[in-house]
């Protein structure tokens, strides 16, 4: 134990004389965790609340009865079903909407407090717990979690009122409850959604007992497990995001991982005269790992620490982000489990271990008498270079067959994450190789010097430059990616949104009304309405909308490929078009037969595909009248409405009046297209920010490379000190260094940036999302990220060699003096 | 279910028990409501068939059927049915989920195989419960109790938790009005319901226990009662009976428990040929003989002296089954009696407050 403590003591006075490397290890551990674990946070954040959003009502195994197409049913089916001996609950549910600051849309569930089946909890209030008279009374109770009662602006015991007018029962707190959702009594719910005698679904207790024929044939089981289909929809998204986290984490390491390699050859003497002393192999490398051990501690408790800082920042564009693209609410606060924090110290734990482990096994491998010759810069570089494009050739040839034959997102982030770490493998033979033609160039001798020493320099800021590499081409691909997407979006949404003006009245009813009223306005051009039927087809949710033939359609809907008179097939009621990603998804291309309809619905040919971006479900545009003979429940689900300018406010204002319609439901073109681009901008703002912190965290990985060399060259820069050279300009020659390394990788970064970007639309895009993009090159954003690279490095360098240029001569002299 | 205001006074009326930790506010809201809901008065005279049926503007009513049965091996069964109406406030019934009324029935069979019970919940206005009188329908979910408009013949059907029971009532005497004409006191101090019976129903049918089916045969006794208003304070919980007499007469009596004091008791003497005669406290005699532990801890007495000396009556009444637990949401006890002494027969007990 005492030898142990002796190790211990002879191995940390090291980190006293070399505070920065200590730091360094720390910082890198630190990054590594925090942006790991921040991530992390996000998405479990995100899991919870889709876990509670759809654990609400349904306990964990309650099936459900439920209509075909999920539409509402009669109650008199309830009464039936309770009359036959049927423990079954009623549930129905829709969307309320509010005009608070940003339109909101909240997910309002109306249960029965009475027939709930005896275990179920309802936001952790167990059925029989229920204050009745309160809950189901006048005004009645609407319960809310904090957030939605934050959103809404109003505080409990208020009563919130809907961009209808209608107004909600008492609010009341509670904070179990899922984000985005509103609980109040059934009979409350019909009211509120105008759904007097309807329902959404049946809980059942018994599922045992096959259901009687009448009701069989009005209402399909379905089984009771928890409803993953927001897990399902969102998957793509966590996944995208968990990559960019890993990302991070790599380059952190890459940081911890030199400045352990770099304080063990510094510490090669220092071990060799302790084992010189008697001490046992073991007993060292137990020092060692005791000390990485508590560098991994504390980086670890640093990075979760700042990780839950980082996710509480981002969180807000997260939740808005998954909330318009998928309908999906996430809580604005983060409640993290204990779990959580405990997970984010072992991967710090195990992030030192891979920074560590080849450090503490070459320690363990060094041969007891062996020259304590600080082996940092004395790396034979052949051996290790070939070895690593040995390596890199091997993940070539992985990302190529995940290319070839991957189809999941799984391997299309394989082939990623293979062409990234091979590139970063085989920077330093390419850079070597460079400087090798530059050398080959020079005459003059300190023009040979500079490149000479450069190429010296490499093993050792190679694993800085790589880090550099990664994150200025991630920066590049990911930059590509989403000003592309802006650019296709915006020119897609400018052909898709031609209408002017586009009504979604409250219910079919009405807007048989709204229709009729509008056409008899003489203002207005063109009237389209869409009718609406939502079904799920090869277990994927799917929108079906029927569109009547109108020759606008043609000139508007942009199609990515169509057939021959795909139009006039469309409306005779024959054929159909799909969204990008249903076709993607289902397996179908043009000419193909689809059975959108379960039979006797007859199958229709494919004849046309378009882009539907950023629809989490599929999209089918069938021809309207033949939807409405085949299902006379399709709703008419919206109508979209040209008329010359000037008519557009006061048709509005019109609408408006007429039919008691808020402004979410009447909404012009340009308001439409502005909620779109912001959806999307705020979609890539978590993602811009986690990749601008992965740039960051190269800067630092440079910054420190530097700094522990700055430290270790002096006995490289003194002898040309000697022969003349200046101070200030050997920190000129240095800082000259630096810049054509971290030029020449800002380079070779921008070319593997577009092969990224190429892989993110044309290969991650189409597995995560079900569309590929077409490749936008930029070079004005190229050239800003170049010089984010160089001027990244130039700051990163500048410490350094400031103190260089400020070295007393004394010191250099020393170097000649302590080289023996 | 939270013990809010509709339970405490169906429990209170049913019961008149301590509910376990009632919120103070259920108390404020009932003294504050209890104006809106119609009163009971003496000299209010009950109308047939109309007030078989639902009596809205009340707080609280019952419809109570309880069977003594015996089958063709001589085992001897009991059967209850019963419906409550419960309303959160004043004011007709209305239709769709905003009724004020709450519906809860018990059921509950008793035989050689123990006791059992089932209960079931319903909100009104929907039509998933309710109580109509042309033609005589009570019903909640798949249980009912239906029959002619004068409730002379009736099917009572229900079931739980492997039991069931369908059974059909004759009646072969009239109905019988306790208290004075049907205003029946509850306290000295005014508390009371309207308060009818039928207790002269022949019973045939069948039961069923455990998947087994078993034809049945015996006697049934209605009870129907409404009010708005709760028990006094201080009284903790009552003990009820509904006797045949091997005699042909039927004897129907109650004791409300006072925490303090004697307990109130009164009764109706009721001749074979359906002739009725007021008993009052001072003319019944009850005492607890013997004591069961029921599943639940508490004690309850099962073996009962009964006496009404006006009467010549002198019996012990004993539970056919002393576990005769009701498990529901508010437990109490009640069960199938068999009356020995001065005069023989069976009857029903129900003891609530223990």
């Amino acid at each position: 134990m005492s030898a142990l403590l002796l190790t211990m003591q002879a191995l940390l006075s090291h980190w006293r004389r070399h505070r920065v490397q200590g730091l360094s290890i720390i910082t890198g551990l630190w990054l590594a965790t925090a942006l790991w674990t921040g991530v992390q946070a996000l998405n479990s954040q995100a899991r919870n609340d889709y876990a509670r959003a759809s654990a609400v009502v349904a306990g964990p195994a309650h099936a459900q009865l439920v209509a075909p197409g999920a539409q509402r049913f009669d109650q008199a089916l309830y009464l039936q079903l309770r009359q036959l001996g049927w423990a079954v609950s009623p549930v129905v549910e829709g969307r309320l909407r509010f005009a608070a600051e940003q339109p909101l849309s909240v997910r309002l569930i109306g249960i029965e407090p009475l027939s709930l089946p005896p275990a179920t909890n309802i936001a952790g209030i167990a059925a029989q717990d229920f204050d009745l008279q309160a809950f189901i009374g006048t005004p009645g109770q609407a319960w809310v979690g904090p957030d939605t009662l934050q959103q809404l602006g109003v505080k409990p015991g208020e009563q919130a009122v809907t961009s209808d007018g209608q107004v909600l029962p008492t609010l009341v707190l509670t904070p179990q409850l899922a984000p985005g959702i509103v609980i109040v009594d059934i009979g409350h719910a019909q009211a509120l959604l105008h759904a007097e005698g309807q329902l959404s679904r049946l809980l059942l207790t018994d599922d045992s007992k096959p259901l009687p024929d009448a009701i069989a044939a009005r209402l399909e089981r379905q089984p009771g497990e928890d409803d993953t289909g927001l897990q399902r929809l969102t998957e793509s998204f966590h996944l995208n995001l968990s990559a960019l986290g890993l990302l991070a984490f790599v380059v952190g390491l890459f940081i911890a991982h030199a400045a352990i390699g770099l304080a063990l050859e510094q510490r090669r003497g220092l071990i060799r005269t302790l084992r010189a002393c008697g001490i046992s192999l073991g007993t060292a490398l137990s020092g060692l790992a005791l000390e990485l051990g508590v560098f991994a501690l504390l980086g670890g408790l640093l990075g979760v620490a700042t990780g839950y800082l980082l996710a509480a920042a981002l969180l807000p564009d997260f939740a808005a982000s998954l909330r318009g693209l998928y309908g999906a609410s996430v809580a604005g606060h983060l409640t993290l489990s204990a779990e959580w924090w405990l997970i984010g110290v072992a991967v710090s734990v195990l992030g030192a271990l891979l920074a560590g482990a080849s450090s503490v096994l070459r320690a363990a491998r060094l041969p007891l008498l062996a020259l304590a010759q600080p082996q940092a810069w004395r790396l034979a570089q052949g051996p290790w270079l070939r070895r690593q494009a040995w390596l890199a050739g091997l993940l070539l040839l992985l990302a190529l067959a995940c290319y070839l034959w991957g189809n999941s997102l799984p391997t299309a982030f394989t082939l990623l994450a293979a062409l990234l770490l091979a590139s970063a493998l085989l920077l330093p033979s390419v850079l070597d190789a460079l400087l090798g033609g530059l050398a080959r160039r020079c005459r003059e001798p300190l023009t040979q010097w500079f490149v000479a020493d450069s190429r010296q320099q490499l093993p050792a800021v190679s694993l800085a430059l790589m880090a550099l590499l990664l994150a200025l081409a991630a920066s590049v691909g990911v930059g590509s990616m989403t000003e592309g997407f802006r650019r296709t979006f915006t020119g897609w949404l400018d052909q898709r949104l031609a209408a002017d003006l586009y009504v979604t009245p409250r219910d079919t009813a009405q807007a048989l009304q709204v229709r009729d009223w509008l056409a008899t306005q003489s203002a207005i051009s063109t009237l389209l309405p869409s009718w609406r039927v939502e079904l799920t087809l090869q277990g994927w949710p799917v929108q079906v909308q029927g569109i009547i033939d109108d020759p606008g359609y043609r000139s508007r809907w942009p199609l990515l490929e169509l057939r021959a008179q795909a139009w006039e097939q469309l409306a005779g009621g024959t054929a159909v078009m799909l969204s990008e990603q249903l076709a993607r998804r289902l397996g179908v291309q043009l000419g193909d037969r689809l059975q959108v309809l379960p039979a006797p619905a007859p199958g229709m040919t494919v004849v046309g595909l378009y882009a539907d971006y950023g629809n989490p479900k599929g999209h089918v545009l069938v021809n309207a009248d033949w939807l409405r003979r085949q299902r006379a429940d399709a709703a008419l689900s919206g109508i979209s409405v040209n008329l010359p300018a000037e008519g557009i406010a006061p048709l509005k204002h019109e609408l408006q009046a007429r039919f008691a319609l808020d402004d979410s439901r009447v909404v012009e073109q340009s308001t439409l297209k502005r909620w779109s681009t912001d959806v999307f901008s705020r979609t890539f703002a978590a993602t811009a920010a986690l990749n601008s912190l992965t740039l960051g965290v190269a800067g630092i990985a440079l910054f420190i490379s530097l700094l522990s060399l700055g430290q270790q060259r002096l006995g490289q820069l003194a002898p040309l000190w000697a022969l003349g050279v200046r101070r200030g300009q050997l920190a000129w020659l240095s800082l000259g260094q630096t810049l054509m390394l971290s030029s020449l990788t800002v380079l070779l970064a921008i070319p593997l940036g577009v092969l990224l970007a190429w892989c993110l639309v044309a290969v991650v895009n189409v597995q995560a999302f079900g569309w590929r993009l077409p490749l936008y090159l930029f070079p004005r954003q190229l050239l800003q990220l170049a010089l984010l690279g160089v001027l990244t490095s130039l700051l990163a360098s500048a410490w350094p060699l400031w103190q260089l240029a400020r070295r007393q001569p004394a010191e250099l002299l020393r170097q000649f003096a302590d080289e023996t | 279910m939270k013990p809010e205001a509709w339970l405490l006074i169906a429990l209170a009326l049913l019961a008149g028990c301590d509910p376990p930790q009632p919120p103070a506010k259920s108390y404020a809201g009932l003294g504050q409501e209890a104006g809106a809901f119609n009163p009971v008065t003496r000299n209010h005279a009950l109308v047939f068939p109309r007030d078989h049926a639902a009596h809205n503007g009340f707080r609280i009513e019952w419809w109570y059927v309880t069977a003594n049965l015996r089958d063709s091996q001589g085992r001897e069964w009991g059967a209850q049915w019963t419906l409550f109406r419960s309303a959160l406030r004043a004011g007709p019934e209305t239709l769709g989920w905003d009724s004020p009324n709450l519906w809860m029935g018990h059921a509950a069979l008793t035989g050689p195989g123990g006791h059992q019970s089932g209960e079931t919940l319903a909100r009104g206005g929907i039509g998933q419960a309710g109580v109509q009188a042309q033609p005589f329908r009570a019903w909640i979910n798949d249980w009912s109790l239906q029959g002619s408009d004068d409730i002379g013949q009736l099917q009572m059907s229900a079931g739980g938790q492997g039991f069931a029971y369908r059974l059909m009532l004759h009646s072969s005497g009239p109905l019988v009005l306790h208290g004075d004409q049907g205003y029946s006191e509850k306290s000295g101090k005014g508390q009371a319901s309207y308060y009818y019976s039928q207790p002269f129903y022949q019973v045939t049918g069948e039961v069923e226990h455990d998947g087994q089916r078993v034809a049945v045969t015996g006697k049934a006794w209605l009870d129907r009662e409404w009010s708005s208003q709760p028990l006094a304070a201080g009284q903790s919980g009552w003990d009820w009976f509904s006797l045949h007499l091997d005699s042909g007469a039927k004897v129907m009596l109650f004791r409300v428990r006072e925490d303090a004091g004697p307990p109130y008791r009164a009764g109706t003497w009721i001749s074979a040929t359906g002739e009725t005669q007021v008993l009052s406290g001072e003319q019944i005699q009850l005492q607890a003989l013997a004591w069961t532990t029921q599943q639940n801890g508490k004690q309850v007495p099962t073996r009962w002296r009964v006496q009404l000396p006006a009467q010549g009556l002198d019996v012990q009444v004993e539970a056919l089954e002393p576990q005769a637990w009701m498990n529901t949401r508010f437990p109490y006890w009640e069960g199938p009696v068999r009356i020995s002494g001065s005069v023989g027969g069976r009857g029903y007990l129900e003891m609530t407050g223990y």
